[in-house]
Order: C-alpha cells, then sequence, then structure tokens
C-alpha cells in the first residue's frame, strides 16, 4: 500500500521536474534560434559599405544602413544626455527622500508602470504634443519619445543601487556635518556610481532596439543627415520598412541590421552585469 | 572686552552662516530633486490628457459604444475598437496561456534543481531573452517561425485539438502560418522572461525554514514546490503573470509583423485578425484627421488597458514583498 504511494509521488517528482528542466532548455533552445537564424541571415550583409553607404532605393542593388546607424547613434546619444541626469536625480530625491512622502509613493509605483507602457502610446503621444504642433517629424521627437522609455530605467535602477549603499556610510557623513546634499551626491551617490552605470547600460539597450516609438516621431529618411530638426533615418524602422518589402536586397539589409542591432544591445546588457558583479565583489 | 570672547563669537556667526547656507542648499536640492521626480508624473498627466484630447471627436461621434462597435470601414468612416480589442486581448490570452507554465518550470529549475555554477549562466540566458529587441522577434515570426509554423504546427493542432468538440473550430481554416495563434506563440516567448523572473524572485523570499521544514518530513521536491512554495508566493506569482499579460497587451512590432493585420473577427485562431498596437502601426501613416482621431482613441484604450492590469500587477507584487516582511 505504502509502497505504491511512493512511487506514485516519485513519478510525480520526477515528471514535474523533467517538465520544468524541459521549460528551460526550450527558452534557451529560443535564444539560440534566435541567435543562429541572426547571424545565419544577417552575417552576408555585414560588410564596408553597410557602414560607408545610405540605404538604396527601392529595387536597387547595393548601399548600407550609413544614415540609419548615424541616425540612431545621434537619437540614442541625445536621449541618453537628456535622460541621465533627470532619471538620476529622480532616483536621488526617491531613495533619499522618498520614504518621507506620499509624492514619492506615487512617482515610484508610476515609475514602475511607465517601465512596461506599451512604447506605442508614447509614439502617440509625442507625436501629439511635438510633430502635429511644429508640423513635421524630427530626430528630436524620436529622442524625446526615446527619453520617456529611458528615463523611468534610470530613475529605478538608480533608486535601487542607492539603496544598496550601508546606511552607516550616509551616518558617518551625516555625524561630521555633512549637508544633506553633499552626503547624497559625494557619498552614496559615488559609492553606488557602478550600479547606476548600469542602469545607464540598460536603458541604452532598452531605447537602441525601440521601434515603435520612432514611427510616429523620428519617421524615416532615405538621405544622409545630421540635422536633428528634420526626419532621421534610424535602424529599428529601417528594418521594419525593408523587412516588409519585396526586394531582395532591402530585405538583405534587414537581417544585417537586424544582427547590428541585437547583437549591440546584448552586448550592453552583457557589459551592464558585468559591471554591477564587479561593484557587488568590492 | 575680552579678545576671546570677540573671536568666539566670530567664529559662532560664521558658523551660523555656513549653517544657514547649508539649509538654503539642501532646501534647493530637495527641491531639484522632486522637481525632476516629479516630471514623471506629469510625463503621465501628459499622456492621458494630450491622447484624450486627441481622440476626442471620435469618443464624441460614437460615444461609449466605440468600445464595442464590431466596424473599422476607413472609407465610409464607420470605426469601432472592438476588433482590435479582440485580436489584443486574445493574441495576449495565447501568451499567457503558454508562457506561465513555461515560465514556472524555468523558475522551479533555477530555484530547486539547477546545480549553484549554473544559476548565474541560466539566469542570465533567459533575461538575455528579454533583451531581444521586439522587431527581431518580429522577423524571426515572420520569416522562420511562420512558415515551420504553417507546415507542422497547424497541421498537427487540427488533427488533434482541431478534432475535438467545441474547441474544434479554434483550429479550423486556411493554414498560412500568421495569424492569431502565430502572434501570441511569438509574445509568449517574449514575456516569458518577465514572468520568470518575478517568480524566481518571489520563490527566494520563502523562508528557508519552510522549505527545510517540508523536506524534512519527507516531501518531494515536486510537493515542496506545489504545496509550501507557490501558496506562500501566490500574490508574487499573480503579480508575475500580471506584468507579463501589461507586456504582451502593449506589444507592437513582433505582433505586427506575425498577425496578419486584417480588420475583422474570426472563429478560428489561425486567421489573420490586428491588435490594437499594430492598428497604430499600420494605419497611422496614412490617416487623415477624422481616421486620426480614431487612432488616438484606441491609443488611449490601450494605455488605459495596460495601465490598470500593470497598476494591479504592480499592486500584487508589493504586497508579496510586504508579506516577506511580516511573516516570517
Amino acid at each position: 500500500m505504502n509502497l505504491t504511494i511512493y512511487a506514485r509521488r516519485k513519478r510525480v517528482n520526477q515528471i514535474g521536474l523533467t517538465l520544468s528542466m524541459l521549460a528551460m532548455a526550450l527558452g534557451l533552445f529560443v535564444l539560440l534560434w534566435i541567435l543562429f537564424v541572426l547571424f545565419k541571415n544577417g552575417i552576408s550583409a555585414i560588410n564596408w559599405a553597410m557602414f560607408t553607404e545610405s540605404t538604396p532605393a527601392p529595387g536597387s542593388e547595393g548601399g548600407g544602413l550609413a544614415n540609419a546607424i548615424v541616425g540612431s547613434v545621434m537619437m540614442v546619444l541625445v536621449t541618453a544626455l537628456v535622460s541621465t541626469p533627470i532619471g538620476i536625480f529622480a532616483g536621488v530625491y526617491l531613495a533619499e527622500y522618498g520614504d518621507e512622502s506620499k509624492t514619492a509613493e506615487l512617482t515610484r509605483f508610476v515609475t514602475d508602470i511607465m517601465l512596461s507602457a506599451p512604447s506605442i502610446v508614447l509614439g502617440l503621444f509625442v507625436y501629439a504634443i511635438l510633430v502635429a504642433q511644429v508640423k513635421h517629424f524630427s530626430g528630436w521627437a524620436g529622442s524625446l519619445a526615446l527619453a520617456l522609455i529611458a528615463i523611468p530605467v534610470v530613475v529605478r535602477t538608480t533608486e535601487n543601487m542607492l539603496r544598496l549603499v550601508p546606511g552607516s556610510l550616509r551616518e558617518a557623513a551625516f555625524a561630521l556635518g555633512a549637508p544633506r546634499w553633499k552626503v547624497a551626491t559625494f557619498v552614496t551617490l559615488r559609492a553606488a556610481k557602478a550600479g547606476v552605470m548600469t542602469g545607464l547600460l540598460l536603458a541604452l539597450a532598452r531605447i537602441s532596439g525601440e521601434t515603435a516609438p520612432l514611427l510616429f516621431t523620428a519617421l524615416n529618411n532615405q538621405f544622409f543627415s545630421w540635422d536633428m530638426n528634420s526626419p532621421m533615418a534610424n535602424l529599428p524602422v529601417v528594418i521594419f520598412q525593408f523587412a516588409m518589402s519585396p526586394y531582395d536586397n532591402w530585405v538583405r539589409l534587414a537581417w544585417g541590421g537586424a544582427l547590428l542591432i541585437t547583437l549591440t544591445v546584448l552586448v550592453l546588457n552583457i557589459l551592464a552585469r558585468v559591471f554591477f558583479r564587479e561593484k557587488v565583489k568590492a | 572686552m575680552d579678545p576671546m570672547a570677540v573671536a568666539d563669537s566670530a567664529t559662532q556667526a560664521n558658523m551660523m552662516a555656513v549653517v544657514k547656507r547649508q539649509r538654503m542648499q539642501d532646501f534647493f536640492f530637495h527641491k531639484i530633486t522632486m522637481g525632476f521626480s516629479l516630471l514623471v508624473l506629469c510625463a503621465l498627466m501628459g499622456i492621458i490628457i494630450s491622447l484624450l484630447i486627441n481622440a476626442w471627436p471620435s469618443f464624441a461621434k460614437f460615444g461609449l459604444g466605440f468600445v464595442w462597435r464590431v466596424e473599422w470601414d476607413i472609407i465610409n468612416g464607420e470605426f469601432g475598437a472592438a476588433i482590435a480589442i479582440f485580436g489584443t486581448v486574445v493574441s495576449a490570452l495565447i501568451a499567457l496561456v503558454i508562457a506561465v507554465p513555461l515560465s514556472f518550470g524555468i523558475a522551479l529549475f533555477l530555484t530547486e534543481t539547477c546545480p549553484t555554477y549554473l544559476r548565474r549562466p541560466l539566469g542570465t540566458a533567459i533575461e538575455l531573452l528579454a533583451a531581444v529587441p521586439s522587431i527581431i522577434y518580429g522577423m524571426f515570426g515572420l520569416f522562420i517561425f511562420a512558415p515551420l509554423f504553417a507546415e507542422y504546427g497547424q497541421p498537427a493542432l487540427q488533427s488533434t485539438l482541431g478534432q475535438m468538440p467545441l474547441i474544434g473550430s479554434l483550429f479550423g481554416g486556411a493554414m498560412n502560418g500568421i495569424g492569431i495563434l502565430a502572434a501570441g506563440i511569438i509574445l509568449a516567448f517574449m514575456i516569458l522572461p518577465f514572468i520568470a523572473a518575478v517568480m524566481r524572485d518571489v520563490f527566494e523570499i520563502v523562508p528557508p525554514i519552510l522549505r527545510e521544514s517540508a523536506y524534512g518530513l519527507g516531501c518531494t521536491t515536486w510537493e515542496v514546490v506545489r504545496h509550501i512554495v507557490l501558496p506562500y508566493t501566490q500574490k508574487g506569482v499573480i503579480g508575475g503573470i500580471m506584468l507579463g499579460l501589461g507586456r504582451a497587451l502593449g506589444e507592437t512590432m513582433a505582433v505586427t509583423f506575425v498577425i496578419g493585420n486584417s480588420q475583422r473577427i474570426s472563429a478560428s485562431l489561425f486567421s489573420p485578425g490586428t491588435s490594437i498596437a499594430s492598428t497604430l502601426a499600420n494605419e497611422f501613416g496614412e490617416a487623415d484627421d477624422f481616421h486620426l482621431t480614431t487612432l488616438f482613441a484606441l491609443g488611449f484604450l490601450l494605455f488605459v488597458i495596460t495601465f490598470v492590469v500593470l497598476a494591479l500587477a504592480k499592486i500584487m507584487i508589493i504586497r508579496a514583498e510586504k508579506a516577506k516582511g511580516t511573516k516570517t
């Protein structure tokens, strides 16, 4: 009697654990499959011309993604310049004064929701407040939409990292008579530097691959341009447009761009983790 | 007067000045950082208000009925959100049905059976699945997954689940790979890392003593997870699932590639449909004035739906974390 129960329990356990292992294997398999497909289809498109020539006209041969790469890099850099100070200051507020007020609690809650808010709606918002007002698409609008995505990431990681700084460090600084702002900037923020960098890198990784908000803001530009005040080519939108097109050359370039963007994002993610791990060890 | 006293009062005055200056600096520091954090709140209010203003003409014309009108006729200017909402919700639910058991398995593996030295690399690999940009999932879905799905997946589903009563009609119709079901499957792999990460984190806050007591009574690993860990972390797990749901509802690019983009509701999950986000991505470029306001109305609805889902998810997770502090 007991033996059959034991056998059954053991079997259930084995089935459950095997299934969980299979789930893990499936997850890993999908990741590797995606990377394999990207390399297989994208590696042939990656060559010198991809970085030096602009996007080709429909149906023509050759060409590259130079204008899209430059556009993406410029917009991401502007976004980083805007969202870093805003995100860090807001994060400092939540960490240093966050326990004292209802506003801070509400801000934290809203930030968490904005982290997962549909990015296409943020694009709509920027279209409504900026693009529709000045009546043309622009790189600035693209950066603004990306900043709306990046800021919550920076805010939350900054706050979390500042909270990891031991309270004794803060108290020691206060005991020496340091004012609050000095403690926050020269002691805690400095101690949490690596963690904050992690947040910035994660934010960069997140926005480099974002497509939806750029559709309504930066749009696209067939030609090379440094002008942030006009429509600007960018990798995600070019990939979207080219992948959906019937032209072989365009689809080939889309795969090349896809490989490029995925590698960038994965490298940024891994860098962020390495940064963080070193800080935890130290 | 005593020179010492003069010096004393001088230092005192000096100190008062320093303190006063520092008070001022602290005051401004507080206000400035608060201002930056309030920006986030302003952005949220701005989003809701500006979407509502731009969507107003279509809400004014169709009233609240806009939400359940089954119509999307651009030429005759008749619009309703029901088709897009249907596609959004159904594809997100399919994604959940697939992703929840998978992420539970992954979280279980990572917390219970995985050798310690593999925990970090495997956990990172799953997190990288979340880092892959959504447009890559879209391309992968359209060019790689859809042809395979049409050739092997859909016939297999039709000959098994398709033969069953009641749900059989869900798996009928033309098998061309793309459609609501394909979108749901791709979405599942996109949201899986988010759900798995939350589950793993809440599984880890279960006090070791509970777990060890159960093992001490002779429970198997499966029984410990099923009867101890899962009940203890219920709220967190539900929160994680809702977080995944919120992500799935708002996902744009991956869905746009594989859902088929057709404005109709069909009984079969194999048939193409549309979601709110993919309608926006497809039609925004060519929309004229009134059509544009309906797209804003769709965007507003999407934002409200995801906001509610994510807010509930957040509340659940916060409660789960608070329980950790009190129940030990």
